[in-house]
């Protein structure tokens, strides 16, 4: 039947004589397709003799010809040493104990090498102090295959040889001398007893030496408070796993707090053992890692924070302290009180905020408590920046009072708020030096630019903590014509020796105490055997802030800290896991590391609360391809505007505060790629995190690469498993980790069972059988592993475009999942009473409203990749058997085989298979590492690099495992038990032991025992794909006091 | 670059197996075995046994010294006029004790020589050195000229004259045969002309053959298929070779040649490619270890026989090798004259010759180390390869043909103690092949 009704699309239609409408019925396409524009030049086209079939006889015979010369195989050359180093046998990978130390990350590693080439960077499980062997470290090892990396000196621009700069340098220092001109280093903290002494050295033989360390991510509060209380300028430090009750706030310990490296700590008391876990309560504006992994969260601007330690202050020690709080602040306050005071010694408080009376009460607060976990004796040194210092500097440069100015491991041009003052003094610096890997702001701007070391090409010792050594060696040669300051340092003295000879003799004489300098070099680490403080610790003679201020009693402190008062607006400056500081801002690797809370890759954005969102007009919106838009605001701080920066609406962000950080927007030196974002660095005035601001909206939507749209579970209980101390202590597991069921024959069954299994089940009882278990207690969300995964697996970077259509090539992804209520576990108790399809219990309307995070929702991080099902649904839609299982549990991806269809990727229920839209490597399109020879030293030669059209995915290390069989082969003996256990890359990288890879089949592994534990779940356990990655029930711990 | 492919093997085989079989059936090769060694050991001026001096100059001195030049020590030729025989006694006997001493002489050399002091033969008698001296002082041997030669290249040469003849005489006897055909026709024609048979009008009365081809549809799809079967079959076998390189076997920088080193001398594979054993690489030398032997052997000086025919119409001489030995020295920046390294090297870019393809992991230790696979089961008979080329296909069929059939090498390895027992129960056999063992796995080669 005709209908004659009529369809419209807009209301012009309606008007027959509309001539627009008239026009867009005739033409199919709106504009003109643009084909002249990608043809070329109109006139040459038309004036081109070539016709269809010259042009098809073109296209013929250069097919032919290139089948043709495809059948010849090509010419490889293979050039071997002329003369072979000993201790390198081709094929066999090195490994070499060293340490980070660029003045943001610390940490002990354990670095890879083929063929003389560093291609992955690990942590040291040796050492006792590690640092912090987080994403970015494990990222380095590409930083030094940075194509824009400096490859020389320079003097005024051009190319220079050190002679000549080394000339220039010591007659404009011996002239700063005879003048009696300031000569200033300004570096990064090395926290180096080596560095010390040399610098002290040269301040003795050039007389006016100033040392101002300077972080471009200040911890000045808690230096200073830190100082002021125990003399001297360090911070102290903590160990969470002594710790029954931690209270933060607005500490991110998790990430980047007090240099890092307290996962491990954490995560130890947060594994329900003997029914007892830690009880962390924090309190923070932005969403942080902490916080994202605490039992209970509040919500407070900095302000409160404040108000709320004065607060718990007066309630701790019993002091009258009169704060004004919101209710709920209050409510918690009272409840973290009680937590304490039940826990005594076993709890601790810690504070991230920048402010010395924050800072200073805390400190008190632990001292009375006398806190286990608190740690005053043995310090730590990895943060001793002074910004009164570089302040004075600035003034003193501008007064013209400095002669030489020589900086290593700092761009303040970049990372200070006052750039500007900071450059016009620059001009009035007789000699102004920077030692730069690559040219950054200040490389551009000062006259002696000295090409550094990378960190693997160079010398050095490092004391994190007092009495706890590490040493950092080469691995390779400079690639460039390369030198670390300290080299520099010894030739500008006139010194012949060595860095390493330097440092060698300062071992022996003052650290060692007589033991083997060799061993401590092939250990990495040294612990000074007997902790005598006055003898053995060589205080770090950076500058320490002059004026000494009587210290005001911790009441006092309290007191001013309680009546903390911010104006509108508050914003809490942060350094995400990916970017830290900014430094490796270069590194592909990382630009695409997807920050752990937004999923958020290649970008740096302010976080907003939904609420001030709403308030603003600001919006997130999906668009058609898949990608996250954003709106733009202006952020001013103190008249500094920092325009069109992006905003991305953060669930758990505290209303009343934003969030932005550090690291993004650096354009100097830096591929166009790697541009991006906008740098927080310019509100960041005084080095003090926490500004006030005013937000303007402005026009305009920000295109994000983001990979995680969907932010809650929707109330699907069985992907993350979580239940509640109380609950898992009295209660059976089936009541808190449902198995699920199936029917079968009209009887429900264990969906594990036999009996509803289509397939024979193999035997995998004989040999090794692989098993991963992640512990969804103890993973912080830190992200290592996916780098690491990156490292080891040669995982190609596909850049932020492709990224935003989805098609990022990770391998393993690290979810992030709120609820929608307060509680996954209200989540699912809303879906599972949905009744019907609309009304109050509707499941239409609750559908929705479950896919919005609530106001402050939980957060669960779950690391996913390859499940390795036993009965892998990709397995059977794979039309060429490319990918198959082998019988030690991994599922085989066979890349020649592949003829890239992507049914597996279709029907893999957990979405882990990644396919090559392109060729990544050897194509201009993406320049990153792949694509040029330098950046390809990093790659991992066990594993292939994949061509366009091909599926990829986790293999769960087959290149690993192997290795370790045949090694136990070639020696003739079994597989030793435990030697698996660090066979991943993933499992090897994380700090928190929430992933362990193992065998099951060997007697007593720890993986058997997981495997076997009562919180142990598999993904989706009711689809019936048997994986070999096992999952561990979340406990939280909401137990009140 | 040279590249033998095996695509025309079969007849080349067949030719060649042919006039190989006519060779051997008509000729007999005698050949006369020529005494090698010289006669009885003659004895020099001063007394000295030359034989046992060789032996001992052989066993103890050769390492580093040369008659004729220098090497990590001075030639020794004439040194008996050159030293006093006591002074030459003390100093071979115990060198460093000389030199402390402070006698001239040696220091002189002691310094001369990089200071590389002269390991002390406390263990040689006056007489040995006597004999060594001996020897030293002998004339030098003059190559022994071989008869084999000439008669091997007669030999050769004959070879050719009989290939050529019979091929002569094959087409001749084929003439005979065309010839005989065309007279049998024309004879026939000529009876069946006196018989008045109409010839012309037989051959337009019947059909033409194509004609009843093209009518007989089944014969017409029949014969379709079967060449389309050929062409397929071809085309496959066409295909399935191409980038498999087997019989590869590029031109090297440097004329290294197998066959000398680990056929003649019987050097073991892994003394070179050491890497074998513990790498997934065998590894090709690097030139350090060249220089091992080739330090003091600078020369070659061929087999006792000398060149074959075969080597010398190659262009295979003595100073061909020798010159492929400077080419090393030149490479490892040796100084032949003073006996030194210069530090100036040239990498020696060797020409690939087992490509497998990136996609395909392998590893040397597994099937070396481990499984105790001979080298010439992938490689061939290496130590006949003057030449190096790729024996085997390195195709995945050849690799899992192998794992299908070997059986796993369990003895004395407490690895596969536990496992061999429980899958070779499961199994229901003796031994294990690495296919039941797991080595059909994809992803055993392929990550």
């Amino acid at each position: 039947m005709a209908s004659n009704k009529k369809y419209w699309k807009s209301e012009a239609e309606l008007n027959p004589n509309d001539s627009i409408v008239e026009t867009l019925k005739q033409n199919e396409f709106v504009e003109q397709i643009p084909v002249d524009e990608f043809l070329g030049d109109k006139e040459t086209l038309a004036s081109s003799s070539t016709n269809r079939r010259d042009f098809l006889k073109y296209v013929g015979f250069s097919t032919a010809a290139a089948s043709l010369a495809a059948c010849e195989g090509p010419v490889k050359k293979s050039i071997p040493y002329v003369v072979q180093p000993e201790e390198i046998v081709p094929g066999v990978s090195n490994y070499y104990a060293t340490t980070i130390a660029n003045g943001f990350d610390f940490a002990s590693v354990l670095v890879r090498t083929r063929e003389g080439r560093p291609i992955a960077v690990g942590a040291n499980r040796e050492a006792k102090v590690m640092g912090s062997a987080n994403a970015r470290v494990h990222a380095s090892v590409l930083s030094l295959y940075d194509s824009t990396r400096l490859q020389g000196p320079k003097i005024n621009g051009e190319d220079a040889d050190w002679s000549d700069f080394d000339a220039g340098v010591v007659s404009q220092l011996k002239a700063a001398q005879a003048s009696g001109k300031q000569i200033v280093l300004l570096t990064q903290t090395y926290a180096s007893p080596s560095a010390s002494k040399l610098i002290s050295e040269f301040g003795a033989q050039f007389g006016t030496v100033r040392h101002i360390a300077y972080d471009a991510v200040s911890e000045d509060a808690a230096l200073d408070a830190f100082a002021a209380k125990y003399g001297e300028r360090a911070l102290a430090d903590y160990d969470f796993a002594k710790a029954d009750v931690i209270v933060s706030f607005g500490a991110d310990f998790l990430s980047d707090w007090n240099g890092g490296g307290y996962e491990g700590g954490y995560a130890k008391g947060r594994i329900p053992a003997k029914g007892k876990m830690s009880k962390h309560i924090q309190f923070e504006a932005n969403m942080s890692l902490s916080g994202a992994n605490a039992d209970n969260r509040i919500l407070a601007t900095p302000a409160v924070q404040k108000r709320a330690l004065a607060a718990l202050y007066g309630k701790l020690t019993g002091s009258a302290i009169s704060v004004d709080l919101p209710e709920n602040v209050a409510a918690a306050v009272d409840a973290a009180a009680k937590h304490i005071k039940k826990a005594g010694e076993k709890a601790v408080v810690v504070t991230g905020l920048n402010d010395v009376n924050a800072q200073a009460v805390v400190l008190a607060i632990n001292e009375h408590l006398s806190s286990a976990a608190f740690d005053a004796e043995a310090p730590k040194y990895v943060r001793q920046g002074s910004r009164k210092n570089v302040a004075q500097l600035i003034s003193d440069m501008n007064a013209g009072k400095v002669g030489v100015l020589v900086m290593d491991g700092v761009d303040p041009l970049y990372t200070l708020d006052n750039a500007t003052e900071f450059a016009a003094g620059l001009e009035k610096v007789g000699l102004s030096v920077a030692f730069s890997q690559n040219a950054n702001d200040t490389a551009q701007a000062v006259q002696y630019v000295g090409a550094a070391s990378n960190y693997l090409e160079a010398w050095g010792d490092v004391q994190m903590k007092k009495g706890f050594y590490s040493l950092q060696q080469p691995v390779i040669k400079e690639l460039f014509d390369t030198r670390q300051l300290q080299t520099s340092l010894l030739k500008w003295m006139g010194n012949d020796t060595s860095y390493y000879q330097y440092i060698k003799d300062n071992w022996n004489t003052s650290i060692l105490g007589g033991l083997d300098w060799n061993q401590a070099l092939h250990d990495g680490v040294f612990t000074a055997p007997i902790l005598a403080p006055e003898e053995v610790v060589e205080a770090p003679v950076v500058e320490e802030a002059t004026e000494e201020v009587a210290a005001p009693s911790a009441a006092a402190q309290a007191r001013s800290l309680a009546k903390a008062n911010a104006d509108g607006m508050e914003l809490v400056l942060y350094s995400k896991v990916g970017m830290g500081d900014g430094q490796q801002a270069g590194n592909p690797w990382l630009q695409e590391f997807p920050d752990p809370i937004s999923r958020v890759s290649w970008d740096n954005y302010v976080t907003v609360s939904k609420a001030d969102a709403e308030a603003m007009g600001l919006v997130n919106e999906h668009v058609a391809n898949g990608g996250l838009d954003g709106s733009y605001v202006n952020m001013t701080v103190n008249g500094a505007t920092l325009e069109n920066v992006p905003v991305i609406i953060q669930p758990g962000q505290a209303p009343g505060s934003v969030g932005l950080s550090f690291g993004y927007g650096r354009k100097a030196g830096l591929k166009v790629e790697m541009q991006q974002g906008v740098n927080a660095y310019a509100l960041y005035a005084g080095g003090v995190a926490e500004q006030s601001v005013s937000l303007e909206k402005v026009g305009g939507m920000h295109e994000f690469a983001c990979v995680q749209l969907h932010k809650t579970l929707m109330g699907r209980g069985d992907i993350v498993k979580e239940t509640t101390l109380e609950i898992f202590n009295t209660k059976k597991a089936a009541e808190w980790n449902v198995k699920p069921e199936v029917s079968r024959d009209h009887a429900m069954i264990p969906a594990s069972s036999p009996e509803a299994d289509m397939w024979d089940s193999f035997d995998r009882s004989i040999g090794h059988h692989f098993n991963l278990s992640i512990d969804l207690n103890a993973c912080t969300g830190c992200g290592a592993c996916v780098i690491a995964c990156h490292a080891e697996n040669n995982v190609p970077v596909v850049g932020k475009q492709e990224v935003r259509v989805s098609r990022d090539m990770h391998w393993l992804r690290i979810d992030r999942y709120y609820s929608s209520e307060d509680t996954f576990a209200a989540d699912d108790h809303k879906k599972e009473s949905f009744e019907g399809l609309s009304g109050d219990k509707g499941s239409l309307g609750g559908f929705g409203e479950l896919e919005d995070p609530s106001a402050n929702p939980q957060v669960a991080f779950q690391p996913v990749m390859c499940q390795h099902c036993n009965h892998a649904p990709c397995e059977t839609v794979c039309p060429v058997a490319a990918t198959s299982h082998g019988r030690q549990g991994q599922n085989h991806m066979a890349y020649n085989r592949c003829v890239g269809t992507r049914y597996c990727a279709n029907n893999c229920p957990y979405k882990v298979r990644r396919f090559n839209w392109f060729l990544y490597n050897d194509n201009d399109e993406f320049d990153f590492h792949m694509n040029n020879d330098l950046g390809k030293m990093v790659l991992n030669p066990d594993v292939t690099v994949r061509s366009r059209g091909v599926m990829e995915k986790c293999s769960f290390c087959i290149q690993a495992t192997q290795a370790i069989i045949l090694q136990a082969k070639r020696e003739g003996r079994p597989v030793a038990k435990g030697e698996f256990n660090n066979a991943v890359a993933c499992s090897a990288a994380c700090d928190t032991g929430a992933m362990r890879f193992g065998d099951v089949n060997e007697e007593g592994s720890v993986i058997a025992d997981l495997v076997a534990d009562d919180r142990a779940y598999h993904l989706l356990e009711h689809v019936g794909t048997k994986p070999n990655v096992v999952y561990q029930v979340k406990v939280r711990n909401t137990t009140e006091a | 670059m040279k590249k033998v492919l095996y695509r025309n093997q079969f007849s080349n085989v067949l030719g060649v197996s042919l006039v190989v079989f006519l060779l051997f059936s008509s000729m007999v090769f005698a050949q006369d075995e020529a005494a090698a060694e010289g006669a009885a050991a003659e004895v020099a001026a001063t007394g000295g046994d030359v034989a046992n001096g060789k032996k001992l100059f052989k066993q103890n001195c050769a390492a580093c010294h040369a008659l004729d030049r220098k090497m990590t020590g001075p030639a020794l030729a004439g040194i008996s006029e050159k030293r006093e025989r006591e002074w030459l006694y003390q100093w071979i006997k115990n060198s460093p004790a000389m030199i402390k001493a402070g006698d001239p002489d040696a220091v002189a050399i002691y310094n001369e020589y990089n200071q590389a002091a002269m390991t002390p033969f406390p263990t040689l008698s006056n007489q040995d050195i006597d004999d060594i001296l001996a020897y030293a002082d002998a004339p030098p041997e003059t190559p022994k000229a071989v008869a084999a030669a000439p008669a091997g290249e007669a030999a050769a040469q004959e070879g050719g004259v009989t290939n050529e003849l019979i091929l002569a005489v094959l087409a001749l006897v084929f003439g005979l045969l065309v010839m005989m055909l065309v007279l049998v026709n024309k004879t026939l024609r000529r009876i069946a002309e006196a018989n008045g048979v109409d010839l012309s009008q037989v051959g337009e009365a019947r059909m033409p053959l194509w004609k009843a081809f093209v009518k007989n549809q089944f014969l017409v799809l029949v014969s379709v298929v079967f060449l389309l079967l050929m062409g397929a079959y071809f085309a496959y076998g066409y295909m399935m070779q191409i980038g498999v390189d087997q019989g590869y076997a590029p031109v090297q920088p440097i004329h290294y040649s197998h066959k000398i080193h680990a056929g003649d001398n019987e050097i073991e594979c892994k003394y070179c490619h050491s890497s074998a054993r513990v790498s997934k690489t065998s590894g090709i030398p690097s030139l350090n270890v060249c220089m091992n032997c080739h330090k003091s052997i600078y020369e070659y000086k061929g087999n006792p026989e000398g060149p074959s025919a075969e080597d010398i119409a190659n262009g295979y001489t003595n100073e061909f090798y020798t010159g492929e030995i400077k080419k090393l020295y030149e490479a490892v920046g040796w100084d032949e004259e003073n006996q030194r390294y210069t530090g100036e090297t040239k990498p020696v870019e060797w020409v690939r010759v087992h490509n497998l393809p990136d996609f395909a992991y392998f590893n040397h230790s597994q099937h070396v180390s481990v499984a105790g696979v001979e080298c010439q089961t992938c490689h061939g008979p290496v130590e006949e390869m003057e030449i190096m080329y790729q024996y085997a296909p390195l195709t995945m069929g050849w690799c899992v043909d192998c794992h299908r059939e070997t059986n796993v090498k369990v003895e004395g390895n407490e690895y596969y103690a536990k496992i061999h027992e429980e899958l070779s129960k499961k199994y229901g056999v003796e031994k294990l092949t690495a296919a039941q063992m797991g080595g059909l796995e994809c992803g055993k080669c392929h990550y």
